[in-house]
């Protein structure tokens, strides 16, 4: 199966759902309308031909501080996933444009892999993925405030260091 | 006495509770700040949450902060067991996006070193994972073939654990004198020392009591839950990103993908095993077909001038200049790219974003630890609480590639 043919195929079923497909550095980008994500990536899933059976990686970019992408797709973030099929040796992105306050629907039920994925984008952008089984934080700790990888969070963080509390437990005990 | 038994007495006056156990995150069988809580009933594991983030180190922001060649030294830190794999992996993906093909001869001495940091690798999972399960003598074994590998890291890099040995568009040096005899003497006993392993561990009862049948999973849930690896192969699904989309030249290389049949941690135990054999083809035939040449791309835009040429002439001076002063760096394209290489562990991924500056805009590394460890609890639920280290073992789930 070509990469023509998947975009022939998935142009054909989602006229409106593709925004813009990008070929770069021998790998196919598709960016994907947030309103026909779930159904895209069921079609993606479920698919006997395409058969895109693991997901590699989910993740997302901050584009806050590049104005010129943010305001193209007008969305500040992008969550990106990659796909692999093992029947085709394919591989595919595909990204959803996202405004701050927006959610995207959780493909944990497809892949369960997603579970901990998605998890990880939440706790580190701030992202809500609906549907999720368990949507919590997972790198950092459960009361903390922020979430890190967002463009607008400082390199060495907002004082967190220093509120540790083993940093002055001894002189109050 | 009279054969007939009287049942145990069953109280009914009291209610019987679970208990929660605390399973690390400092517990001598987790082999770094993992925490699993499980919850037990009797000797029976009714529950697993496994809690992340003890080591969690910020890398990817990091990496927005960064160099291109500057974030090498962190990949040393995420999978300490095999950094030279992380380092190539890592600028391999730089490469990409920058659309650089190095020179044959590097990707071949990359091909050596990451196979010999798979068998290191390899040679730490076998030794925790057998001490683990009692079998202390393994430990030994693995640990001297270990300390002979780290020698080799040492004389090439000239660290035995955070090597920083690759650079963008090449090496940080070409192999010292006496390297590739250091490696023939290596691979000359090794073999033989794995068969005395195998010897040990692979019809041993006890072995195959505690590993057989053990934490296992089908094809269909190992590719859902995303593993990759020999966690993978060990379901008997023959992919490794060596074969399926070779990089750095394994193409020209001869070697087969071992597979297991159960999922289980002997099948995890067997898969790796056998791996190390694969790698010692492989290292052999780089070793006998080493071409000769430089390693590194000739473009002082991307690779450090002579030494000669920085003090000599004001371009290489200039180009030194660029390449290391801050808000200069290595000039990017405009772009975003992610490569993945086959990790000891499975697949490691690089997904880089670039603005264009001498600074990653996003890096973000797809760990294979992370995705192992979420199967966790799938893989022990309903077994026996000794199983616990069984499975974590065979996992070989690195905390510093979990957490990053």
């Amino acid at each position: 199966m070509s990469e023509t043919h998947l975009i022939d195929r998935v142009r054909e079923l989602f006229p409106e759902a593709i925004i813009e497909v990008q070929r770069a550095h021998d790998e196919l980008t598709l960016v994907v309308r947030k309103s026909a994500l779930e159904a895209f990536m069921h079609f993606l899933f479920q698919d006997t031909e395409l058969a895109f059976n693991y997901l590699v990686d989910v993740t997302a970019v901050d584009y806050q501080n590049l104005p010129e992408i943010s305001e193209k797709f007008q969305a500040r973030f992008m969550v990106v996933y990659h796909l692999y099929s093992h029947q085709n040796n394919v591989r595919v992105r595909i990204k959803t444009p996202l405004e701050e306050d927006e959610a995207v629907p959780s493909v944990a039920t497809l892949w369960k892999a997603a579970n901990w994925l998605e998890r990880e984008v939440y706790d580190m952008f701030g992202i809500v993925f609906e549907g999720h089984p368990d949507l919590c934080r997972i790198l950092m700790p459960d009361d903390y405030e922020g979430h890190p990888l967002r463009k607008d969070y400082p390199l060495r963080g907002r004082g967190e260091r220093a509120r540790f509390l083993f940093d002055t437990g001894n002189q109050e005990g | 006495m009279n054969g007939s038994l009287t049942p145990p007495r069953q109280r009914t006056d009291v209610e019987l509770e679970t208990l929660n156990l605390n399973f690390g995150p400092q517990h001598p069988a987790t082999h770094g700040t993992l925490h699993v809580e499980v919850e037990l009933d009797g000797e029976t594991i009714v529950h697993t949450l496994p809690h992340l983030g003890y080591l969690h180190t910020g890398f990817e922001k990091l990496g927005e902060h960064m160099h291109y060649n500057q974030f090498v030294t962190v990949t040393d830190r995420m999978n300490y067991l095999s950094p030279l794999s992380n380092n190539f992996g890592y600028v391999l993906a730089v490469e990409k996006l920058f659309e650089i093909r190095v020179p044959k001869r590097c990707e071949y001495i990359r091909v050596i070193l990451a196979e010999l940091s798979r068998i290191a690798d390899h040679m730490i999972w076998l030794g925790t994972a057998a001490m683990d399960l009692g079998a202390f003598t393994v430990f030994l074994y693995a640990f001297k073939q270990r300390e002979l590998l780290y020698s080799i890291f040492e004389l090439t890099t000239g660290a035995r654990l955070t090597v920083s040995y690759a650079r963008v568009g090449g090496l940080a040096a070409d192999i010292p004198d006496g390297f590739i005899e250091a490696v023939n003497t290596f691979l000359k006993q090794f073999p033989g020392a794995m068969d005395e392993v195998e010897d040990m561990l692979t019809r041993n009862r006890i072995w195959i009591d505690r590993t057989q049948g053990v934490g296992a999973i089908s094809a269909e849930d190992a590719i859902n839950y995303a593993l990759t690896g020999p966690c993978l192969r060990a379901c008997g699904v023959g992919w490794d990103i060596r074969k399926a989309e070779p990089y750095s030249s394994y193409e020209d290389f001869d070697f087969e993908i071992p597979t297991g049949e159960n999922g289980d941690c002997y099948d995890r135990y067997l898969v790796r095993m056998a791996e190390l054999a694969q790698s010692t083809r492989i290292i052999r035939q780089a070793l006998d077909n080493l071409p000769e040449g430089d390693v590194n791309v000739d473009d002082y835009k991307v690779i450090l001038p002579s030494k000669a040429d920085t003090y000599g002439n004001i371009e290489g001076l200039i180009h030194h200049f660029k390449i290391i002063m801050d808000e200069h760096g290595l000039p990017a394209p405009v772009g975003e790219v992610y490569c993945s290489t086959e990790s000891p562990n499975g697949e490691l991924g690089f997904y880089i974003v670039s603005d264009g500056s001498g600074e990653a805009y996003r890096i973000r590394i797809r760990p294979p630890s992370f995705l192992h460890y979420q199967v966790l609890p799938l893989l022990i639920d309903g077994s026996m609480v000794s199983d616990i280290p069984a499975v974590l073992g065979s996992l070989n789930v690195i905390a510093g590639e979990l957490d990053r």
